[in-house]
């Protein structure tokens, strides 16, 4: 499974590194607060979220994600779009909602990563 | 400097018209229990609203306590933000501003509670209809660079919470926004929030009580200041001028 793959599968709209979408995806993640993010994704993995924020850009590319995926048309930032260039990230969007986006996910078999630690 | 007089601030508490504060935060009882607790500065934050700054600072008046306009922002990342102004003016055009871009929905009294607009001695003048306590559709950095240009300071509040927080939402400072300060809860020291997040490493910090109840307002924060106004404050975040800030 690829990062083309889910676009194609999805009906994405990619905004940046357009190049990069030959990426394996070895996992999802789905979270609104980066700190979880931070704690629980995976390199490689796939990370759902309505945020559009620049930080989104900066967590992703930290932790070697395969692809973003920003929900529900959220609004993306254009700096995000421009770091997640820089960083050659894949920064995809959908006007589908986080649910309905990690479903299908789910359906290409595409499953969670090991449980981040809880947050206090 | 040394003349500078310390004076005890806490410049996050809600009144009545927050849906969320407990009846008694009228603008008499803030007033005499920042009496209470020595404080010479306070500053009102309410979600979204500036609409009982004014009967707070009638109530606190000849009290010896200074009451600064303010809000409780939460941006489109759900992001806490304190913003404080210099007077009412601008504090009451930043409201109509946010207003713009907070979304028109009724407040659910039944669910969320009252949103009361008071007078000086509490009586109930109106209720906003408006939901107040919700995301407005700003980011954390229009949100910081507007209350700015509106005269204000706006800081990010209750930093180390795990949730409506900066660190909690968006992980880090966001690379090039420069923070005039940051504010942090009741739960840890100044010392133990700078080792465990090094980006406040630098920043002045205030001590908050964010007082939804009388008994929660705090007297933390400490400022040196030659008068208990924003000016003065934001040198004392920033450590300017002989001006400075502690909390424990």
């Amino acid at each position: 499974m690829t990062v083309q793959d889910i676009v194609q599968a999805l009906g994405l709209e990619v905004l940046s590194a357009k190049g990069e979408t030959d990426r394996p995806v070895t996992g999802g993640y789905a979270s609104d607060l980066l700190s979880c993010v931070m704690a629980g994704a995976r390199a490689g993995h796939v990370w759902v979220t309505l945020q559009g924020h620049p930080n989104v850009a900066a967590v992703a590319s930290l932790l070697q994600l395969a692809a973003v995926v920003v929900t529900e048309g959220a609004p993306v930032d254009p700096v995000t779009v421009q770091r997640a260039e820089e960083n050659r990230l894949v920064l995809l969007t959908t006007p589908q909602d986080t649910f309905t986006t990690v479903a299908r996910l789910a359906a290409l078999g595409i499953q969670g990563g090991a449980p981040g630690p809880r947050r206090p | 400097m040394a003349d500078l007089p310390w004076i005890a601030a806490d410049l996050h508490l809600h009144t009545v018209a927050s849906a969320c504060a407990e009846p008694e935060m009228t603008p008499p009882a803030i007033a005499l229990r920042a009496r209470e607790l020595d404080l010479q500065l306070i500053a009102v934050t309410d979600h979204h609203s500036v609409e009982n700054v004014q009967a707070v600072r009638q109530a606190a008046a000849g009290l010896g306590i200074s009451v600064l306009p303010g809000m409780e922002v939460q941006t489109r990342e759900e992001v806490h933000v304190l913003c404080l102004f210099p007077s009412m003016e601008p504090a009451v055009q930043w409201q109509a501003w946010i207003w713009e871009h907070l979304p028109n929905l009724p407040n659910r009294e039944d669910f969320f509670g009252p949103q009361r607009v008071v007078d000086a001695a509490g009586r109930l003048l109106r209720k906003n209809p408006r939901l107040l306590q919700t995301s407005v559709n700003l980011s954390l950095e229009e949100v910081i660079a507007r209350a700015e240009g509106f005269g204000g300071l706006a800081i990010p509040a209750h930093v180390d919470r795990p949730r409506y927080s900066l660190f909690a939402n968006l992980g880090m400072v966001p690379d090039g926004l420069s923070l005039a300060g940051a504010e942090i809860s009741r739960h840890l020291t100044a010392a133990e929030a700078r080792a465990r997040f090094p980006q406040l490493q630098g920043l002045g910090l205030i001590q908050s009580g964010d007082a939804h109840r009388l008994s929660e307002i705090l007297r933390n924060t400490h400022l040196l200041l030659r008068e208990p106004s924003l000016e003065e404050v934001r040198l004392a975040l920033q450590g300017q001028q002989g001006r400075a800030v502690r909390c424990p």
